[in-house]
């Protein structure tokens, strides 16, 4: 009798780094990062501007050289097998890099030519994708011609040409209107529902919680915390944020008789924050101490919340 | 629809085959050996856009031949040809002209045009984050410049012949002469440039080619300099450049052809050395 052999591993990890570090002379702007990412897993990283996000994407691309730590790519070193490592990934950078000498179409066949591809398979390929980003009907357009939201959609189709394993995606909405980021959410939401492993980096919390299974929050090249959002949450905030205006003079004041109301209190200029479980009873204890603010909010706690606590209310430039 | 699943039967076609392929490359980080897809999207962009550009490159030595050929040539008569014969003036100066086409082609392909795409249409990024490394992209872009450095001298050639400059038939040798000096002023261009940040410093490479072409024999023979003058000259690139082509078009060989040849079969070695080594910093810093 002989038992069946348990899978040892359901799903693959594709991407490893162990202490990776990226110094640009003595500025360390990756500082010893560790993290897995199992295949078919969507994973964000967050951080503030000039945290070492892109360095790291850049890294994973085999684009930038680190200079200490390891990285695996699909089991591959990119540093060394660049060329190799790169034919499994999709990378959307921060900055629309296509090419405006030639069409739309032309601009995903041309691409997937990089990678050595057939034009039997990418003629194809090209109106697949162009269907997928809703472009068909632009496949003869110059690239100027396009919209910011466009251009964005195509440079995610583009993207996909050599259908990557893991897609890489900088800062995918930024600088677009509300409508345009919810249609990249959705065709972004579709890929991962088809298997593809997507690495993102946002400074918007909205579309971290939207897309990301589990995401790493980075300040100055460190991590500072790893989960899933809700686990984020849970684990850095309470599970409400009451909101309290005073006006701007008096919320300092104010603060000191707030005290032991909720389990953490944050003043800022223009209001007070109280964490707690229940909002509702917070405030209740509030104007039972007698105090009567001009605005009161109560709302669910956000990823922002736990971004801003972790990273800090300061501007670091 | 389905990005997973080919519709059409055919197999996913990218990682496998190249996986295997390429693991057994020395150049492992910086070729894919797919320097085709860098030329096909030049060629590309090129029939879509640049018309105008690429006939006014043909157009310019015609141009001065005639201005300096039928012109400035009536007032001086023959002068002495390689191999010692007399032949008229425009024929003198006609493998010139070719030569510093060959050179100002390659030049401008390879330093204003990779400026461009290096600084404002971030075009390497992208290639970069395919499979393609940067000698594939260099290598494309180089022969793109040949590519059009061939069309050129074609051309100039067949106008030399309607003009009866044509006294030999190892005159057509000047073709892909001309391709070598491009060559080797396409390899050095690039790696030049992608050391330049701004337009002030590509006003520079104007500042050096323009003596390069007036006083690089083009025009009259070396003799007329003083000797530390003849030495500097003869360092040059284009010295070497309008010699070859003399030579060649009147089918005098001396062993100093052989020089001329290895003088650029030298500068495209440094010249390849240098672009891909600049390109790889830039790019996989």
């Amino acid at each position: 009798m002989s038992h069946a052999t348990v899978p040892k591993q359901l799903t693959k990890t594709v991407i490893s780094a162990r202490k990776l570090v990226k110094k640009y002379g003595d500025f360390a702007a990756v500082d010893g990062i560790s993290f897995d990412v199992p295949a078919g897993e969507s994973f964000g990283l967050l951080g503030p501007n000039g945290a070492g996000k892109s360095t790291t994407m850049r890294m994973i691309g085999g684009v930038s050289q680190r200079t200490s730590g390891e990285l695996s790519i699909m089991g591959l070193d990119p540093e060394r097998n660049g060329p190799e490592v790169r034919a499994h990934l999709g990378v959307v950078p921060q900055q629309d890099n296509l090419d405006d000498e030639i069409r739309v179409r032309d601009n995903l066949i041309v691409y997937g030519r990089y990678f050595g591809l057939p034009y039997s398979y990418l003629r194809h390929k090209a109106d697949e994708l162009l269907e997928f980003a809703q472009l068909t009907d632009k496949a003869k357009a110059r690239v100027d011609s396009l919209s910011g939201g466009m251009k964005r959609r195509l440079t995610i189709a583009r993207s996909l040409i050599n259908e990557p394993k893991i897609l890489l995606l900088d800062e995918p909405t930024t600088g677009l209107d509300p409508q345009a980021r919810h249609i990249l959410w959705d065709r972004l939401f579709r890929l991962k529902e088809q298997g593809v492993t997507l690495v993102l980096t946002t400074h918007y919390m909205d579309e971290a919680e939207q897309l990301c299974d589990r995401l790493i929050v980075v300040d100055k090249g460190r991590i500072m915390a790893e989960g899933s959002p809700a686990s984020l949450i849970q684990e850095y905030s309470t599970r409400e944020v009451l909101e309290l205006r005073f006006g701007s003079q008096r919320n300092s004041t104010v603060a000191g008789q707030l005290e032991g109301i909720g389990e953490r209190l944050e003043t800022l200029p223009d209001r007070v924050l109280i964490y707690a479980n229940d909002g509702e009873a917070a405030l209740e204890q509030v104007r039972h101490r007698g105090l009567h603010p001009v605005t009161s909010l109560v709302r669910r706690s956000s990823l922002e919340d736990v971004f801003l606590r972790l990273t800090g209310r300061s501007l670091v430039d | 629809m389905s990005l997973r699943h080919d519709q059409a039967g055919q197999p996913p076609p990218p990682a496998g085959g190249i996986r295997l392929s390429l693991s057994r490359r020395p150049l492992g980080s910086l070729y894919s050996g797919n320097v085709r897809a860098v030329v096909g999207r030049g060629l590309k962009a090129t029939w879509g856009s640049n018309w105008a550009v690429m006939a006014s490159g043909f157009v310019e030595p015609v141009l001065y031949l005639i201005a300096m050929g039928i012109g400035l040539g009536s007032l001086v008569g023959t002068v002495e040809g390689p191999g010692g014969t007399e032949i008229s003036y425009i024929a003198y100066i006609a493998p010139a002209l070719l030569a510093v086409s060959a050179m100002n082609g390659a030049v401008y392909d390879s330093t204003w045009n990779v400026f461009f795409k290096l600084n404002f249409a971030k075009l390497y990024q992208g290639m970069l984050n395919t499979s393609l490394g940067p000698l594939d992209v260099a290598l494309g872009e180089i022969t793109l410049a040949l590519l059009r450095g061939a069309l050129y001298a074609t051309g100039f050639t067949a106008v030399m012949g309607l003009m009866g400059l044509l006294t030999t038939p190892w005159a057509l040798l000047m073709i892909p002469a001309s391709v070598l000096i491009a060559f080797g002023f396409a390899s050095f261009g690039m790696g030049i440039t992608s050391f330049m940040k701004t337009f002030q410093q590509m006003d520079w490479i104007n500042f050096i080619m323009l003596p390069m072409f007036l006083f690089s024999a083009t025009f009259y023979p070396l003799s007329v300099y003083p000797e530390p003058i003849q030495w500097l000259v003869q360092a040059m690139p284009l010295w070497h450049g309008v010699e070859l082509l003399r030579q060649i078009s009147a089918g005098a060989f001396t062993a100093a052809t052989g020089i001329h040849v290895l003088y650029y079969v030298v500068m495209i070695g440094l010249g390849l050395v240098l672009t891909t080594g600049r390109l790889r910093s830039l790019f996989l810093k």
